[in-house]
């Protein structure tokens, strides 16, 4: 054997121990966590085969830390969720081609989406419960000013270009203490299609006595204005100059201004616990079965600490499905992720507000009664 | 002495096995391009045509297709044509002082740095476009509120972000320039020589002997040079999307903040929340942009074929 082909030899050699060692070290790793009880099947058996999913963007961080967490307790089982968005991920769990969503919004009735959800589930409810709750947070970028108070008809007033200046008497009013400059104003708002759009502009057709002309909708009603790509376009843009104000994600609002929005007579700054109590405080939508957790926001709450400008997005699911493996796989995921653990992590990770202890068991027991036919 | 001696009809040139192969492959090359194409053109027909007639609420917040492209169409057209008129003369000027102008140990530098340009990808383009250049150019904006607000372009009131369709065609400019530079270099490279010096030798300056002796011969690739460029600006999806505040309006105002969308940058806005019925409208748009496309190609075209043919006369 001469030098040459020994140096041919080298490079495939090393790939093919490059590949062994990879798949060696990959089924050490998920080995060590079988003695942890996180997110087992209550049977204590082992689940294994994969979960398709998919649906709204805006859970997209969490499931990663859902999956992540389901996956290491329960090694030989794979979840796919594909952010397409909640309108096509409605659409597929109706057409079984995933086995749960994920959703911004609830399934809708008058466009038979509920219907359709009911057929897909032989005939039965279909299941959604709320999973991930977001605050949505009023940024601005005015120098000098770190307070601002807000009242829901001044934010209607300023995203309706009514109000112009920061110094306008309105503003004001909500801040008597602060020192208003008087630069113009500009809102900024989303310019894709976006659930935190259509959450912002439901509170605002429903709390600001009127100043808000426009319905709710995932894609800006009005026409003109500064517009951002995506949350992380926005927070760059508010930042990026002077006196703008928009509305993000509160987890990815670091380094901007917050504001206070007005709820009854106080002006209260996103929290966890603010939008959890305002979950826990609003109805559920009318003529839902018990299984059917949807929740009408009652963005006009005036209990003290609340904080009503949030995103709700549900997950879907069937109450029974033909096959056993699937049933399984989507109870014990959808149980991970409504379990206090699931929403610790979720809100250590992805910024949610964790679910109130009386929701999330009321979600668990829902999620319990997924079975195979 | 008989003049009809018939000879042999003229045989073809010989061909060895190596100008078939050679001849099949190009041609073979030419085929599969134009396949390609078709395959695109057909795509976009039978998923795009659909999505002329779906429901209104996937115009939101317009009505139905045809306002709904009619706005993105003119932000295409709109900023495409200020990156043009940014990039081309810019583009002319370095090709010319590289194949004219430049002294031979600086030409092979230069060319290499414009070179370099086209390997930045867009989408670093679109954040430096975004972050960097938009707030660079406030200044500028409000200037050109100031001074010149009486132009309708100009009209304002200037924006605080800087993310305007200005920008987003300046950065347009700098993504086309090396691309309009390195086809207009080799073609003025190409000018025939002889020409070039009895110009000179008649007593020509040397920009008179540019315009000439190189002009004439260079327009068809002049031409193609600025279409590729163009097409590049037209289509050009993620720098705009990152950079546009974009609304759908028509408008010519290129220093405040409401500015048309492109076509592209839509296509990658919307698509990640796309239900299909949307999806059928932002191909059908797609599908606009291909023909308006094919169509600006063809008519300058035919411009280069009929001056040239005049130019010959």
């Amino acid at each position: 054997m001469n030098t040459t082909s020994i140096r041919r030899a080298i490079v495939p050699g090393i790939a093919v121990l490059a590949l062994a060692l990879s798949g060696c070290g990959a089924s050490n790793d998920s080995g060590s966590d079988s003695d942890s009880d996180s997110g087992s099947n209550s049977g204590g058996e082992k689940l294994s085969g994969t979960l398709n999913g998919g649906g709204s963007s805006a859970q997209e961080s969490a499931m990663g830390v859902w999956r992540a967490g389901f996956q290491s307790a329960n090694e030989g089982v794979t979840v796919n969720y594909d952010p397409v968005g909640s309108g096509t991920g409605r659409e597929n769990f109706i057409s079984k081609a995933y086995s749960f969503a994920g959703s911004d919004s609830a399934l809708s009735t008058d466009e038979g989406e509920l219907d359709s959800a009911k057929e897909r589930c032989g005939g039965e409810d279909p299941i959604e419960v709320p999973a991930y709750v977001s605050p949505i947070a009023v940024v601005y970028n005015l120098e000098g000013v770190d307070e601002l108070n807000l009242s829901p008809s001044t934010i209607a007033g300023i995203f309706d270009d009514k109000i112009t200046t920061w110094n306008d008497p309105a503003i004001a009013e909500d801040n008597p203490d602060a020192d208003l400059p008087d630069t113009t104003i500009t809102p900024v708002h989303r310019s894709d299609d976006s659930g935190t759009t259509k959450n912002f502009t439901d509170y605002l057709a429903k709390a600001a006595d009127g100043a808000w002309s426009y319905d709710a909708d995932s894609i800006w009603p009005k026409q003109g204005g500064e517009a951002a790509e995506q949350t992380s376009g926005m927070v760059a843009t508010v930042k990026g100059g002077d006196g703008t104000i928009g509305y993000a994600d509160e987890s990815q609002a670091g380094g901007l201004g917050i504001a206070a929005i007005g709820v009854g007579e106080e002006f209260n700054k996103p929290s966890a616990e603010g939008a959890a109590l305002v979950l826990a405080s609003s109805p559920r939508t009318e003529g839902r079965a018990d299984v059917d957790m949807a929740i009408d926001i009652d963005r006009t709450i005036t209990e003290s600490g609340a904080y009503p400008l949030l995103l709700a997005s549900y997950l879907l699911a069937c109450q029974h499905y033909d096959d056993a493996n699937e049933a399984a796989l989507v109870k014990g995921f959808l149980a991970y992720a409504v379990s206090e653990e699931g929403q610790q992590a979720a809100a250590e990770q992805a910024g949610s507000a964790p679910l109130d202890s009386e929701l999330a068991d009321e979600a668990a027991g829902v999620v319990d009664k997924i079975a195979v036919k | 002495m008989s003049a009809t001696t018939e000879a042999e009809p003229q045989a073809s040139p010989p061909r060895a096995r190596g100008d078939r192969i050679f001849a099949g492959l190009s041609r073979g090359a030419g085929i599969a391009i134009l396949v390609a194409l078709a395959a695109v053109f057909v795509f976009l027909a039978i998923e795009g045509v659909p999505g002329i007639s779906k429901p209104a609420s996937n115009y939101r917040p317009l009505d139905s297709f045809v306002p709904y492209v009619g706005r993105l169409l003119f932000g295409t057209i709109f900023a495409g044509l200020i990156a043009l008129v940014i990039a081309v003369p810019f583009a002319l000027g370095i090709a010319l002082f590289i194949s004219h102008y430049a002294p031979r140990a600086l030409a092979a530098p230069v060319a290499y740095v414009i070179d370099l340009l086209a390997a930045v990808p867009s989408v670093v383009f679109g954040l430096w476009g975004a972050r960097v250049l938009g707030h660079y150019l406030v200044p500028a904006h409000r200037w050109l509120d100031d001074h010149l607000g009486f132009i309708p372009f100009f009209k304002g009131p200037a924006s605080v972000t800087g993310k305007t369709v200005l920008t987003a065609g300046v950065v347009l400019a700098i993504m086309i320039l090396p691309i309009i530079t390195a086809i207009c270099r080799e073609i003025f490279a190409q000018a025939p020589r002889l020409n070039e010096e009895a110009a000179l030798a008649l007593g020509a300056t040397k920009w008179e002997m540019v315009r000439l002796s190189v002009f004439p011969y260079a327009r068809s690739g002049m031409v193609s040079a600025i279409m590729l460029g163009l097409g590049r600006a037209l289509g050009e999806t993620m720098a705009v999307a990152m950079v546009i505040s974009a609304s759908p309006v028509y408008t010519l105002n290129m220093i405040s903040n409401t500015n048309p969308a492109t076509i592209a940058s839509n296509i990658a806005s919307s698509f990640a929340e796309a239900t299909p019925d949307k999806l059928a409208v932002l191909i059908a748009t797609g599908l606009v942009l291909f023909v308006f496309t094919f169509g600006v190609n063809f008519a300058a075209r035919a411009i280069v074929t009929r001056s040239e043919r005049k130019f010959e006369r």
